[in-house]
Order: C-alpha cells, then sequence, then structure tokens
C-alpha cells in the first residue's frame, strides 16, 4: 500500500488539508484534531490506514451530499415544476451495488495485511504482565532476554492530587455526590500539564526492543491502551491477552495512555504512563529493580510520628483517597474522620489486618504496598482527619502481621 | 391506490369511544394506543435528554464539578438505556400502530388487547428504573442506580454490580416482554389483515420495514432476555456463566449481548428508513425509486446484521480468523445501506422538490444518517477500530445514526402526520425554529465529537485531560442548545392535541399518496371498518 497512487493521494490531501495547522508531536498537546501517528511501525501503518479510509469516505460522502444539493437546487418546483416518472434503472443499480463492493475490497486487503502484523507475538525481548486493578495498574517484569527471574513488579496508581479534580460547585439538592465537600464552591488549583494523566509509577520499557505485553485483569474488565503504541487491548478478568509494541531508537521518551474500558467509579483515574528508555538505561534500571526486590522489605522503624504521617499522607492520597474520601469522609469505602473503627484501641489490629488482608469491597493491600507504606498509612488514618490517636505503627509490626 | 370506503362510520364515534381516564387505560383502539406511545416516547427522551444534560455539564470543563465519578456513570448508564428503550423504540412502535393499520386498510391491529398491555408495561418498566435513579440521587447512602454502561458488561454487572442491577434486570424484562408482544402484532396484523388487493409488493415500505423489523425484534429480544437471566442466576443462584472463575467467561457476555445489540441498532433504524421512503417521493411529487430494491436491501440488511455483531468486541482477543470474518461482513453491510442512500437521491433527482418541514428533516435524515454510516465503515477497519474502539469517535458515529438518523426520522414522520393525527398543521413557525435549532445544535454536539475520539479520548470518561478541554466546551454547548430546541417540539405537540392551528384537509401534502390519506383528518376512531378497495 505504502507506494500504490492512491497512497501517495491520500497523504499528500492531507498534508494539504493540514497544512497551515500546526500538528502536535506530544499527547499532551491540545485540541489534537486526527488520529496521532504514534510511534511504533504498528502505530503508523493504522495511521495510514485511517488515512486512507478517511478520505474514501470524505470522497464518497462529498459525493453523495453534492448530488443531493445539485438536486435540492436544480429540481426544486420552481426550477422543475413537471417531475421525471422514472422509478428504476437496471443498470444504475447494478453500478451502485458493485462499485461499492470493488471499493470496499480496495479496504479490505490493507486491513487484513496490518491485521496479520499486528497478531504477531512472537519473538519478543521483554514479556511484561499487565494487570488492570480498580483503578489502577500492575506491571509485572516476567523475561527478559535470557533472564527468566526478574521478579520485578509494582503498581501504579494516578499522580494527579485530588485537589486538582475535585472541584465541586454544589453540594446537596438534586446531587449529593459532590466529593470532597468541604471544597466546595473553593478556587480549583492549577492543573499540571499531565492533568489525569501522570502516575507514580511509570512502566519502563527499552527501545528497539519487542516488548510483549500479557493483559489480564483483577476484577472487572479493564483494557490497555498506549495511542501511541497502536490499538488496545481488553483486560479480562481470568484470562490473559497478548498485545506487543516495538519503539524504535531514537523515540525514547514517556508516552501516556488511559484505561479505555468501563471498569466503575474511577474508570477516568487510572491512566498508563510508560517511559521509554534506552537499552543500556533499561539494563541499569532493571538491575537495581532487581537488587531492590531481593533484599526484601525495608523494615527500618519511622523515626517519629511526623515521619510516618508524612509518608502515610501521600500513601492515603494514592491508595485510599478515591475511595474512603480525600478528607476521610467516606464514599464506597467506609468514613474515618472520627470513627470508632479509627480511633478506638481495641480496633489497631483490625485496622493493619484489613489492610493487609482486605475485606468485602476493599482489596488487599499486602501485594500493592510495602509494609513501610502500610505502616505509614495506618499510622496517617489515625491521626487526621481530626482523629488523634497518637498510634505510631511501625514496619515490623506490620511485617509480623499474617 | 384509492378507497371506495370512505369512513361512512363517524357517527359512531361518540358513543363507542370511552373518554377520560378509562379511555387510555383500557384502550383496546390503535390510534389511541400509538398516541400513548408516541407521548410516552416524547416523555422518556426528555427525561433521557435531562440526563444527558448533567453528563454534559459535567463535561463542560475538565475536572468534577457537579456530581460524582459514579453518579455520572449512572447517568451516561441510565441515559442510553432510557434513549434507546424508551425514546427511539416506543417511538417506532408507536408510528406502526398509527399507521400500519391505516396504510394497509385494516380496521386495527390483530391483537387490539395484546396491543394494550404491550404498551402499559412499558410505564412501569421505566417507573423501575427511574425510581434506582431517583433513590440514588437524593439519598445519600442508598444504593446506586445500574452504573455499568447500556452494555453492562460482566463482570462489572454481576460480581460488581449495585443493588439495583436486579431492578433493572426486571426492567429489561418488562421492555423485553413488550417489544415482543408488539413485534408479534405487527406481523400478525400484516400478514392477515392488509385489504383485498393489497400485496406484500404493494405494500408501502414503512410497512415493509417495520415487518422485517418484527422479526428483527422476535429473534433477539429473547436472547437479551436471555443475557440478563444468566446475569441474574450469576448474581444469586450460584451459577458462573460470566465468571472466570467457576469455569465461565466474561466475554461469553459481550457475544450474548451483541448478539441482540447489533440487529437492536436495525431496529432502531429500519422503520426510519420507511418513513423517509414515505416522505421523500411525497415532496419530490416523484415514485419512489427502487421500490423493490429497497425491500432486498431492507432484508439483507437485516439478514446481515446476525453475522457482524463481534465487531464491537474486536480489542477482547478474538482470534485472528474471526476478527476478518466479521470485519468482512461488517464491511459487506454497508453495501445495501449505500444502495438505499442512492435510491432516495435518485428518487429526488428530476422530481419536484418542495421543502415543507417533513421534508427538511427527511433530507437532514438522509445527509447525516450517511455521516454515520460512513464513520461506521471507518470502525469496520478492524486494525484501525483498535485505536477508535472505546473512544468519542464511537459515541459520534452512534449519536449521528441514533440521533441526527433515527430521531430525525422520527420528527419527520411527526411532521408529515401530524395533521392525520391531530386534525390541525403543526405550526410552521415552531416547527422552523425546532428544525434549525435542532440541526445546527446536533451538528455542533456530536461533530467534534469525533475529533476528541481520533485525539484520544475515551468514552465514558467523567473527567479529562487537558488536551481534550476546547472541544468538550463547545460539545456541552451544543448539547445545551440541542436539549432546549427540544422544547420548542413539545410546544408544538401541546399546540396540536389542544387543536391549536390550522384545520388540516385529508390530504395536507399535495404529493402524498397511501391509504392514510383517504381517511379525514383527524383519522376517525375507527376507520377502514369496510376494506377499502385497493387498484
Ligand atoms: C454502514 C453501516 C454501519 C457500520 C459498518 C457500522 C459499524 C460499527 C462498528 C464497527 C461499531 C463498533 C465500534 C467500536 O465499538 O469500536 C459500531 C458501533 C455502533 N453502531 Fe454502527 N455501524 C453501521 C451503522 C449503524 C446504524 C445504522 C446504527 C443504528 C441506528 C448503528 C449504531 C451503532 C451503535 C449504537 C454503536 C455503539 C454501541 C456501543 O458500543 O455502545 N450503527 N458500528
Ligand atoms: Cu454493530
Amino acid at each position: 500500500m505504502q507506494s500504490t497512487l492512491f497512497h501517495r493521494a491520500a497523504v499528500g490531501l492531507t498534508s494539504l488539508m493540514i497544512s497551515g495547522m500546526t500538528f502536535a508531536s506530544d499527547w499532551t498537546e491540545r485540541s489534537n484534531l486526527d488520529l496521532r501517528p504514534g510511534v511504533t511501525a504498528v502505530s503508523q501503518e493504522i495511521q495510514d490506514l485511517h488515512t486512507t479510509v478517511l478520505w474514501i469516505v470524505t470522497v464518497i460522502g462529498l459525493l453523495v451530499f453534492g448530488l443531493i444539493v445539485f438536486s435540492m437546487i436544480r429540481h426544486r418546483r420552481a426550477k422543475n415544476p413537471n417531475p421525471a416518472t422514472f422509478h428504476e434503472h437496471v443498470l444504475l443499480e447494478v453500478l451502485w451495488t458493485v462499485i461499492p463492493f470493488v471499493i470496499l475490497i480496495a479496504m479490505a486487503v490493507p486491513a487484513t495485511r496490518v491485521l496479520v502484523k499486528l497478531d504477531d507475538t512472537a519473538e519478543s525481548e521483554l514479556t511484561v504482565k499487565v494487570t488492570g486493578y480498580r483503578w489502577k495498574w500492575s506491571y509485572e517484569y516476567l523475561t527478559y532476554e535470557d533472564d527468566n527471574d526478574i521478579g520485578v513488579s509494582f503498581f501504579s496508581n494516578l499522580a494527579t492530587p485530588p485537589e486538582q479534580y475535585n472541584n465541586p460547585v454544589l453540594a446537596g439538592g438534586l446531587f449529593p455526590y459532590g466529593t470532597a465537600k468541604d471544597r466546595v464552591g473553593q478556587e480549583a488549583p492549577e492543573k499540571d500539564h499531565n492533568y489525569q494523566l501522570e502516575v507514580d509509577n511509570k512502566l519502563v520499557i527499552p527501545s528497539g526492543q519487542k516488548v510483549r505485553f500479557l493483559v489480564t485483569s483483577d476484577d472487572v474488565i479493564h483494557s490497555f491502551w498506549v495511542p501511541d503504541f497502536g490499538g488496545k487491548k481488553d483486560a479480562i478478568p481470568g484470562f490473559v491477552n497478548e498485545t506487543w509494541a516495538l519503539v524504535p531508537e531514537g523515540k525514547e521518551g514517556t508516552y501516556y495512555g488511559q484505561c479505555a474500558e468501563l471498569c466503575g467509579k474511577n474508570h477516568a483515574f487510572m491512566p498508563i504512563a510508560v517511559e521509554v528508555v534506552t537499552q543500556a538505561e533499561f539494563r541499569d534500571w532493571i538491575a537495581e529493580e532487581k537488587e531492590k526486590a531481593a533484599s526484601g522489605p525495608d523494615l527500618t522503624p519511622f523515626s517519629g510520628l511526623d515521619q510516618a504521617m508524612e509518608e502515610g499522607e501521600q500513601v492515603y492520597a494514592s491508595a485510599c483517597a478515591l475511595c474512603h474520601g480525600a478528607n476521610g469522609e467516606g464514599g464506597i469505602g467506609l468514613p474515618f474522620a472520627g470513627t470508632d473503627f479509627a480511633t478506638k484501641s481495641e480496633y489497631l489490629n483490625e485496622h493493619i489486618d484489613v489492610l493487609v488482608n482486605g475485606r468485602a469491597a476493599m482489596p488487599a493491600f499486602k501485594a500493592q504496598l510495602t509494609p513501610r507504606q502500610i505502616a505509614a498509612v495506618v499510622t496517617y488514618e489515625r491521626n487526621a482527619f481530626g482523629n488523634d490517636t497518637g498510634d505510631l505503627i511501625q514496619p515490623a509490626d506490620v511485617n509480623d502481621h499474617e | 391506490m384509492s378507497t371506495a370506503a370512505a369512513t361512512h362510520d363517524d357517527h359512531h364515534d361518540h358513543h363507542h369511544a370511552p373518554t377520560g381516564l378509562k379511555r387510555w387505560l383500557f384502550s383496546t383502539n390503535h390510534k389511541d394506543i400509538g398516541t400513548l406511545y408516541l407521548w410516552f416516547s416524547f416523555a422518556m427522551f426528555l427525561v433521557g435528554g435531562f440526563m444527558a444534560m448533567v453528563i454534559r455539564a459535567e463535561l463542560l470543563e475538565p475536572g468534577m464539578q457537579f456530581v460524582d465519578p459514579e453518579f455520572f456513570n449512572q447517568m451516561t448508564t441510565v441515559h442510553g438505556l432510557v434513549m434507546v428503550f424508551g425514546a427511539v423504540m416506543p417511538a417506532t412502535v408507536g408510528l406502526a400502530n398509527w399507521m400500519i393499520p391505516l396504510m394497509i386498510g385494516a380496521p386495527d391491529m390483530a391483537l387490539p388487547r395484546m396491543n394494550n398491555w404491550s404498551f402499559w408495561i412499558l410505564p412501569f418498566a421505566f417507573g423501575i428504573l427511574i425510581f434506582a435513579v431517583l433513590m440514588s440521587a437524593f439519598g445519600a447512602g442508598n444504593p446506586s442506580a445500574p452504573n455499568f454502561g447500556w452494555t453492562f458488561y460482566a463482570p462489572l454487572s454481576t460480581k460488581y454490580g449495585p443493588a439495583s442491577t436486579d431492578l433493572f434486570i426486571l426492567s429489561v424484562h418488562m421492555m423485553g416482554i413488550s417489544s415482543i408482544m408488539g413485534a408479534i402484532n405487527v406481523v400478525v396484523t400484516v400478514f392477515n389483515m392488509r385489504a383485498p388487493g393489497m400485496t406484500l409488493m404493494k405494500m408501502p415500505l414503512f410497512v415493509w420495514t417495520w415487518l422485517i423489523t418484527a422479526f428483527l425484534l422476535i429473534a433477539v429480544i429473547p436472547v437479551l432476555a436471555g443475557a440478563v437471566t444468566m446475569m441474574l442466576t450469576d448474581r444469586h443462584f450460584g451459577t458462573s456463566f460470566f465468571d472466570a472463575a467457576g469455569g465461565g467467561d466474561p466475554v461469553l457476555f459481550q457475544h450474548v449481548f451483541w448478539f441482540f445489540g447489533h440487529p437492536e441498532v436495525y431496529i432502531m433504524i429500519l422503520p426510519s428508513f420507511g418513513i423517509v421512503s414515505a416522505i421523500i417521493p411525497a415532496f419530490a411529487r416523484k415514485p419512489l425509486f427502487g421500490y423493490a430494491s429497497m425491500v432486498y436491501a431492507t432484508a439483507s440488511i437485516a439478514l446481515l446484521s446476525f453475522v457482524v455483531w463481534a465487531h464491537h468486541m474486536f480489542t477482547v482477543g478474538m482470534p485472528l480468523a474471526g476478527t476478518l470474518f466479521f470485519m468482512y461482513m461488517t464491511m459487506l453491510i454497508s453495501v445495501p445501506t449505500g444502495v438505499k442512500v442512492f435510491n432516495w437521491v435518485a428518487t429526488m433527482w428530476r422530481g419536484s422538490l418542495t421543502f415543507e418541514l417533513p421534508m427538511k428533516w427527511a433530507i437532514a435524515f438522509v445527509i447525516l444518517f450517511t455521516c454515520g454510516g460512513l464513520s461506521g465503515l471507518m470502525l469496520a477497519i478492524t486494525p484501525v477500530d483498535f485505536q477508535y474502539h472505546d473512544t468519542y469517535f464511537v459515541v459520534a458515529h452512534f449519536h449521528y445514526v441514533l440521533v441526527t438518523g433515527a430521531i430525525f426520522s422520527i420528527f419527520a414522520a411527526a411532521y408529515y402526520w401530524l395533521p392525520k393525527w391531530s386534525g390541525v398543521m403543526p405550526s410552521k413557525l415552531l416547527g422552523e425554529l425546532h428544525f434549525w435549532n435542532s440541526l445546527i445544535s446536533a451538528n455542533l454536539l456530536f461533530f467534534p465529537m469525533h475529533f476528541v475520539g481520533l485525539a484520544g479520548m475515551p468514552r465514558r470518561y467523567a473527567d479529562y485531560a487537558l488536551q481534550f478541554a476546547d472541544y468538550n466546551f463547545w460539545i456541552s454547548i451544543g448539547g445545551f442548545w440541542f436539549g432546549l430546541s427540544q422544547v420548542i417540539f413539545l410546544i408544538v405537540a401541546i399546540r396540536c392535541a389542544m387543536k391549536k392551528g390550522e384545520p388540516a384537509p385529508a390530504k395536507p401534502w399535495e404529493g402524498a399518496e397511501g391509504l392514510e390519506w383517504e381517511v379525514p383528518s383527524p383519522a376517525p376512531f375507527h376507520t377502514f371498518d369496510t376494506p377499502p378497495v385497493i387498484k
């Protein structure tokens, strides 16, 4: 298709259409009009196909609409008081069945070729298991080159702070849901450039090597989509889907994406950020991560309540606030502000337990957070939002917890 | 076509027609039931429209300003359900009730008592659904209304569904029963009640498209009922149809749903094809081009609609062979769709066109529906659909075919037949205002959705990244404008119901053809007690 006359014409026309319009090179640029070419060979082929098809339908559309408008002008009663009476024409009817059919075949051929190519996940150098959770992603590095025992995995959460998106203008009345009620009517802080796209831990992959993603889900269906890599793949609980990307060398950088299948309340709040680095950088990074993973959890005690509170506040914002409210007021999850659960000492052990092992709708955080993070956030929940138990939980307390 | 039997039985009206509440509650008259359906669907259109206003208000600017993301999901879900099952479908059933007996010279629908029941189930079905929303909106701490999208994919709707999911299941079952009964009624009426001489190939195209729609309904509504029943047993009786942990498969749900869902989209559009095929010849003063090919095209669309369902599921990870099959079939379905459009254009060609309100809506339909069909063709190209899927590009596509398609054609039908229904001409001034405001605002509302979709904005998002902000602002403005414009039609309809306006002659449109124009306006309570003679 690359060399056909039609394709060249299509590309020429497109550049004509967009000349004078500056094309954004970065996914976060505003007001992008068209499908992005992306960075992989596949995403570019998809874009070419899109351009071709867009031109075909534009031409068909203009032809049909042109005829309609022509007829509206020339065949209006004032001009044409005596209507014709024909109501069939075999040749015409055969032609407008056959010609579209031929155009369709012309589109089906390149589409089939790209599809076959996309389907080929063989010979990848890095395999990453991508798991969708409500509402975050986890990345587990399975194999890299000859290394089959990497053991590196982490979770990736939205990093945009809730103050930037919780800006209720009303509370009560018809829509009693206004989150963060104490922020009602307050001025919204300025939004970051990567608002709703930035994450705490990026997925890191090397350039110039084929990366295979094994996509699955822990709860409902999500969809893993980085537009610049071309296409999305659904993450389905109990099943593993495959997809792949090969970002060419020289295209290192950060690429953003978002969950593309409705997965519940915070569907819009679980972005994907992929950092593409050179192979040398990737080797260093993975070695470092392996070392961290091998050395076991960090059980250094907190120096004091302040340190734990500070770390706990960050963990709370990224892991808990979505369900329990930015101010511990509750939501899908229970409230903490002033509740027995978060203030009475007899619940302390249960509090740790629910975080470690989960309960009902509350997921187990054992795999997602380190003992240090769990200790910090339990400390935080018991000493923030007006609670002040003074409880200081140490990483070792959590690590010992079954 | 002409009829010898003018309605000689006007004088029966007064002692036959009951009055007051009873007239409507116990009605077995196809005209009254048609009227009920039409008012009901318009009410649902306003309810669903209100929910769309909530959605667009939230999306006016980035950030969460009005509702919680949870309530946002309830709005998108119930908006979709109400519009599909409450606005578009009952409107076409209302038109079928009113027009099919008049068009084929029958005194009434074949099964009038069932007709009554199939209507009166609907207010209860939607009452249940809307009750769930009100409960959720007005009581903090109450369970959510259905929040899993109108496509209610498992396990979001099964294991993770809110308590109100069971209300939803009941409500969908009721809607389904209503649809099936309505469909059976159409089939039986068309096959048994045609006036002598009204052969199948003489029937107006509206009757043909509705007959085929009725077969589609009978074929796929039980599949929908199956899907919600499996959900129910998964939720409460320990089965695992859609749960991998118990040996089931969440993707099975999507196959079952779309096996219903794709024919469903044609259920919503085929009657529109019939409407437009009645209106364009009337105002072109020229017979419909390619009547027979229209019938065959409709039938082939209906048949093909059973083998394209997985084009909604290209990203679930189907085998290559399956993906290719569904891609080719989906591309194929655009051929008969194209034939229809070409036929309408050829009907206009060298006609003697005038542009009264019904014609305006019908031409807008042809152009804008074609836009939706063309974006459908783009979506059919699977590798590119991997990018388009679940973005606003899809939202743009189906709003072009459903709003500027199905709903515009329903407005065309309303302006065309209101004189027959009410006996007065709809206000020209208000009608023009309604048309132009709707036309411009609908495009402001839906066209930029193509752009945000291509730029990468996923659908069903309560909040979005900053690069989508400009377009979303204008989309919301278009949305409010379109919503407000519909209030104009409410006034038009109320004025007609109150008989305010110029009295309508039996045949208000000079070029119109068909038996419905042979009875007086408003059509008397009983028509064609003696079958007309078809020449
Ligand atoms: C030329 C004919 C058409 C073709 C080739 C076509 C193709 C498609 C494809 C491939 C999709 C799936 C897109 C995706 O989710 O990635 C789709 C979605 C959809 N189409 Fe069409 N379509 C056509 C006409 C229609 C018509 C006539 C209607 C209804 C009146 C319709 C209503 C819909 C709806 C409602 C959806 C979205 C459903 C959802 O996911 O919520 N389409 N179409
Ligand atoms: Cu479909």
